[in-house]
């Protein structure tokens, strides 16, 4: 064979170890079914992963000459949806036990709703083989394991009734003993969806030896389950990484976000760091105006610095943003004592105390009429927006507080605001008229 | 150009143009913005951005999808970082190139969701079993959140590990103007990966035989060979990844294995295994080594600090330059590897050291083992504001 060729088909995918399964286990009869599916399926060794779980069922990869992973228990689907996801082309089949189905279900079921296209080949013996006997998921109630000494309390997970419920798009349930096993995984991992087969087998070294389980007891373990066997679900929809790309497509080439130039065209009249604080209310735009308060600045040759604060449920509450505005490189944007606050808020108010606290006459407060009796020695000037023509509605206030505030502050030229307020269209006529409203009714 | 940007989006700028290729996240808060914006920017360049189920997934994903030829990251916080764990430990023994965000929050647990903190120092250290080096780097400015991101995609090819860039709310979540020429551009290698030997093939050592001897009755064995894909010779060699879908099989195991990656017990194996992923970090710790020291002649107090305190500690030795106090500062912005070359180089000369760090001292233990007989004050907080330039001054007098 010469290297780079497609080495298919194989004669076998197994290599010359032998298992080393306990006498009996189940576990052996379907790893040579599903040896048997990929001679069926011809494929290219290296075209097929096989992603074991943790678990008797999880030493399955070493047998096989396939590419192979062998990670964390429970999560074997998760590797499978990262390699699907990168590489749609290969064909991952999963290994796992009825214990990856516990510890990792919250994968399970996300790869189903997926329609991730994996196969998943559940080696289910009814309990932790490795680790000694102990129940699974799948165990059923009343029999007895090493954790379930009286009898097991808990109800089995019907994991195809739930893979089936939620998107898979192939469920299959069967026996390690059906003849037609190697077909049936054939036809799983031929179909481009994720695909779900579990397979009831023995455990003779623990489920057997505690419940007298035997091949007759599987089916009659169905009937008192109510359950059925062979195909049980078969749905056509997307599956999850052929969507993906295709809906990629329609970005596909498309331009990065790269930086947003801000260069100065005004002139700014600062010579040391200037912190400004605006205190308001949750939906009040407070970010947005203290955005354009830094751009004005940026717009103007400063260096500046924006830290918001919030409560973690957005629209309610107060909204806090600190503004560093200095002529050099800012590397410290903590501000303890602010060079000025607009207060336009109870809710901005009463989370600013502190720094209001800490200020003293050489700062200054810009405040609605309501707040301008606020504890804090700075000299406070204010802003009362009923005096304006325009209505002031709750959108506009923080822009119209911050133009009267910039303009009493002096060291940024308004145009400088007017440039920044009109940089993204959709707001710029809106954000002029108020500028325009604020100077024309001024403070007081 | 100036532009106003802040460290979630240079992370993400910074991983684009290192290559990334695949992101698996989780939305928490303060490290959601990284998951949203790059979940818009991957598909642009055809890489594949996931919001998964939860961490586990998330991690497990980008670790399947880097053996699949992605260069992969993911970003967390404290509570998804402790999810993490475990597949931490799974990178570090398949030895899967990864990079780790951590944008620090105030913990434990649930802790402040929007609060700062830098409490994961020691965490992201000792995060999962078997006490194996780990490398982690910390910007300290919105250029660095960039330059680093890159420098982790490197480093985590180089020494084919999980990186992590251990971040926080402030860097992340606020925003600076930022001198576009200022972004520091590390070069980022690109994958060796495991190629099958060009001459014909031939059963080598590692060869994962296809036999049919006991299968198939008259199919002859075909071969793939293989070169090993872990090679732990010499000890603190790295060797390629072999790569799903290409032209090698390949076997990926988080078990303790031989160098053909075959689940192992024999001692002098196991031992070599464990020796190599020690040897192939601490022997290369000088590699790693990235730090900033500003030496003032004739100082004998260090200021030393890391990620976002670092800001306040530059305010505060300007304002005690000014003053007329002589001081040196060192900013550690690759925390592990323990860079100690260059500390003990900040040391020489200095009685007095102070760290200034948002936890109750987590990296002040690894300064005082290297400072013996020095004073080592602490400068902490871990009351949700940030360490200011006046606490640094105080410590210094
Ligand atoms: C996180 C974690 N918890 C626990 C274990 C221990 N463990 C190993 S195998 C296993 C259960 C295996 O049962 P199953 O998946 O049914 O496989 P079987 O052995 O029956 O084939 C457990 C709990 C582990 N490896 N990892
Ligand atoms: S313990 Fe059970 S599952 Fe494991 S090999 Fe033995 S019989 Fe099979
Ligand atoms: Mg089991």
């Amino acid at each position: 064979m010469t290297l780079g060729t497609t080495v298919t088909p194989l004669s076998s995918y197994r290599n010359e170890t032998p298992y080393p399964f306990c006498p009996g286990c189940g576990h052996g009869p379907i790893l040579d079914h599903l040896n048997a599916a990929l001679v069926k399926l011809a494929l290219d060794p290296r075209q097929v992963v096989l992603v074991s779980d943790i678990g008797c069922s999880g030493l399955s990869d070493q047998y096989f000459a396939t590419s192979a992973f062998h990670g964390l228990h429970g999560r074997s689907i998760t590797y499978a949806t990262g390699i699907k996801l990168a590489r749609p082309d290969l064909k991952v089949i999963v290994v796992m036990g009825d214990g990856g189905t516990g510890i990792g279900g919250a994968h399970l079921l996300s790869a189903a709703r997926r329609n991730i296209g994996v196969t998943v080949l559940v080696f289910n013996n009814f309990n932790f083989g490795m680790t000694g006997g102990q129940h699974s998921t799948t165990t059923p109630q009343g029999a007895v394991t090493s954790t379930t000494p009286g009898g097991n309390l808990e109800r089995p997970l019907d994991i195809c009734a739930t893979v089936a419920a939620n998107g898979a798009g192939f469920v299959w349930r069967g026996t390690s003993f059906d003849k037609d096993l190697a077909d049936r995984i054939a036809e799983a991992v031929r179909a481009e969806c994720f695909a779900l087969l579990d397979i009831w087998e023995l455990c003779t070294a623990y489920f057997v030896a505690s419940n007298q389980a035997s091949r007759k007891t599987l089916a009659t373990t169905l009937d008192q389950l109510g359950l059925k066997a062979g195909l049980l679900h078969r749905e056509e929809y997307p599956e999850y990484s052929a969507a993906y790309r295709a809906e990629s497509e329609r970005v596909r080439g498309k331009a990065l976000a790269g930086p947003r130039a801000l260069e100065p065209r005004f002139r700014a009249t600062l010579d040391r760091p200037f912190r400004l604080v605006i205190a308001g209310s949750a939906g009040g735009k407070v970010r947005s105006a203290a955005r354009l308060v830094a751009e004005a600045a940026m717009l103007s040759g400063l260096w500046a610095a924006q830290r918001d604060d919030y409560p973690i449920t957005v629209k309610t509450g107060h909204s806090l943003s600190e503004l560093v505005l200095a002529p050099t490189e800012i590397r410290y944007t903590g501000v303890t004592r602010p060079d000025a606050m607009i207060v336009v808020s109870d809710e901005g108010l009463a989370k600013c105390g502190r720094q209001l606290a800490a200020m003293t006459a050489e700062d200054r407060l810009f405040a609605l009429p309501a707040f301008a009796s606020a504890k804090t020695k700075a000299r406070v000037t204010t802003i009362d927006p009923t005096r304006s023509t325009l209505k002031i509605g709750g959108g506009r206030l923080v822009l119209y507080c911050a133009t009267l505030a910039l303009r009493e502050l002096g060291f940024l030229p308004i145009e400088a605001l007017e440039a920044a307020a009109t940089r993204n269209p959709e707001f710029a006529d809106e954000n002029l008229a108020t500028i325009g409203a604020a100077l024309a009714a001024g403070t007081g | 150009m100036r532009e106003f940007i802040d460290g979630s989006t240079a992370i993400v700028r910074g991983a684009l143009d290192a290559g990334c290729t695949f992101f698996a996240g989780y939305p928490i808060t303060p490290a959601s913005p990284i998951l949203m914006h790059i979940l818009r920017e991957l598909p642009k360049v055809g890489g594949v951005a996931i919001q998964a189920e939860d961490e586990i997934a998330s991690i497990g994903m980008c670790i399947g999808a880097t053996l699949s030829g992605s260069r992969a990251m993911t970003a967390t916080s404290g509570p998804g970082l402790s999810l993490y764990s475990e597949n931490i430990g799974l990178a570090i023994m398949g030895e899967v190139p990864l990079v780790i965000v951590d944008v620090q929050r105030l913990g434990p647990a649930t802790g402040g969701a929007t609060t700062v903190g830098q409490g994961d120092v020691q965490f992201v250290r000792w995060g999962t079993g078997g006490g194996y080096p780990v490398i982690a780097l910390a910007p300290s400015t919105v250029a660095e959140c960039y330059s680093l991101t890159r420098r982790a995609f490197d480093l985590a090819e180089r020494f084919r590990c999980p990186v992590f860039l251990l971040t926080d709310k402030e860097l992340d979540m606020t925003s600076v103007t930022v001198e576009t020429e200022s972004y520091e551009r590390p070069p980022v290698r690109a994958r060796a990966v495991l190629a099958a030997p060009v001459a014909r093939a031939a059963p080598v050592a590692g060869a994962a035989p296809v036999a049919s001897a006991t299968r198939g009755a008259n199919a002859a064995p075909a071969v793939i060979a293989n070169p090993p894909p872990y090679r732990y010779e010499p000890a603190d060699g790295v060797s390629p990844l072999a790569q799903y879908g290409g032209d090698v099989l390949v076997r990926f195991t988080g078990s303790t294995h031989d160098e053909r990656a075959l689940i192992t017990k024999a001692p002098s194996k196991v031992a070599a295994l464990n020796e190599h992923l020690r040897a192939k970090i601490e022997q290369h710790a000088d590699e790693i080594e990235l730090v900033e020291l500003d030496q003032d002649s004739g100082a004998r107090t260090l200021l030393v600090s890391y990620g976002v305190t670092a800001g306040a500690m530059h305010e505060a030795v300007a304002r005690l330059r000014a003053a007329g106090r002589a001081v040196s500062a060192l900013v550690v912005k690759s925390l592990w590897p323990v860079p100690e070359r260059a500390l003990r180089t900040a040391l020489l000369d200095v009685d007095r050291v102070v760290v200034g760090e948002l936890n109750h001292g987590q990296y002040r233990r690894e300064v005082e083992r290297l400072a013996p007989g020095l004073e080592v004050r602490g400068v902490n907080r871990v009351d949700g504001e940030l360490i200011t330039p006046e606490q640094f001054m105080e410590a210094a007098r």
